[in-house]
């Protein structure tokens, strides 16, 4: 009797098929594999951030340089006390490498991208601020001018 | 003879493959989107260059001081943190035209017209015992002041917040409530009892 030729006897549901399954999971596995950032540097110096309401977002991560500072973690507080101290790439620095590591971050960019290279101060919250004004003040010596306190936005 | 025929490969398991992959890379990424406060420094004046004096009007300027037990003075007064966004406040916009408060300059401003934009500056200086938490909440105070004063200013003259304009409009705001927060030289308070 049906026009479509669908049995009235035959009611069984069709089973669904999960040969689309696959494709969906590797969508979304591609997403997370774009959009991932590996760290790049094992952090060796422990970084709470201070919290600031008003922060903004970094606009151009690929020219941020960073300068952590910090205790350093409990497995290299044997050798270097547990005084904050300044982390550039992967190892302890001074002030004095400050120049040097901004001289080499400002070599590896384009020369037209350099004017707006960031300096980024990632901060621990009880860090006392000589540091850092030493920091600055090098920063300013080596006229690597725009600068960036890591903070992190409260939760609300 | 009879035919062989290749048998499928059983692709069920491949949706397993891809969601252990999918957690590997679910657990390790952050979808790190960093946020803080930008500042530009001042250049390093020249040591050749003899130091001209740099006076600005006293009446311009409010010193905000952090000494290292992390108390706050702003002007001549000790003052909370929760208070110094509404003395910024009062301090930038002086809406009686105080005297003792910052003058006002009227400025040409290129698609608005003439505007009083407040010559205040705030001066922040800090000791070397300060904590950077208390340094970062003291310029996060700052910071929204000024951002309260835009969001003022964009409301009134365009009837939306300061992030919802468009970019030449946001410049206009930029140049009628500037930013000028000076970082000063670092100076040892701590010496002087």
């Amino acid at each position: 009797m049906s026009k479509f030729g669908g049995s009235r006897n035959n009611k069984e549901v069709p089973g669904i098929s999960s040969g689309s399954l696959s494709d969906i999971v590797f969508m979304l596995l591609f997403f997370f594999m774009v959009t991932t950032q590996m760290r790049e540097s094992e952090n060796k110096v422990v970084v709470k951030l201070p919290e600031a309401s008003q922060s903004v977002k970094l606009e151009r991560k690929d020219l941020a340089s960073y300068i952590n500072i910090g205790t350093p973690t409990r497995q290299y507080q044997g050798q270097y006390g547990t005084d904050a101290r300044i982390q550039l790439n992967d190892s302890f620095k001074t002030t004095d490498d400050i120049r040097d590591f901004i001289a080499a971050e400002r070599e590896s960019m384009s020369e037209g991208d350099r004017q707006f290279m960031t300096t980024v101060i990632r901060a621990d919250e009880d860090v006392r601020m000589g540091i850092i004004t030493d920091v600055k003040q090098e920063l300013r010596r080596c006229s690597a001018l725009r600068i960036m306190y890591q903070a992190r936005k409260p939760a609300e | 003879m009879a035919k062989k025929k290749t048998p499928a490969i059983n692709s069920s398991s491949t949706a397993d493959i891809a969601f252990l992959l999918l957690c590997y890379f679910l657990m390790t990424t952050t979808m790190g989107s960093q946020t803080g406060l930008s500042r530009l420094l001042p250049p390093m004046p020249d040591p050749n260059q003899k130091i001209e004096n740099q006076q600005v009007n006293q009446r311009n300027i409010i010193l905000v001081r952090v000494n290292a037990a992390n108390n706050v003075l702003a002007g001549s007064e000790p003052i909370a943190v929760a208070q110094l966004k509404d003395k910024i406040k009062d301090f930038l916009s002086n809406p009686y035209d105080d005297p003792s408060l910052p003058a006002k300059t009227p400025t040409e401003i290129e698609g608005y017209g003439t505007y009083n934009v407040s010559q205040g500056v705030i001066s922040l200086q800090n000791d070397r015992g300060t904590s950077y938490y208390q340094y970062i909440a003291v310029q996060n105070e700052i910071v929204k002041a000024i951002d309260e004063l835009r969001d003022e200013f964009a409301m009134s003259n365009y009837g939306r917040p300061y992030i919802r304009l468009t970019e030449d409009q946001q410049d206009i705001v930029k140049k009628a409530i500037p930013q000028r927060i000076s970082e000063a030289e670092p100076k040892d308070v701590s010496q002087r009892r």
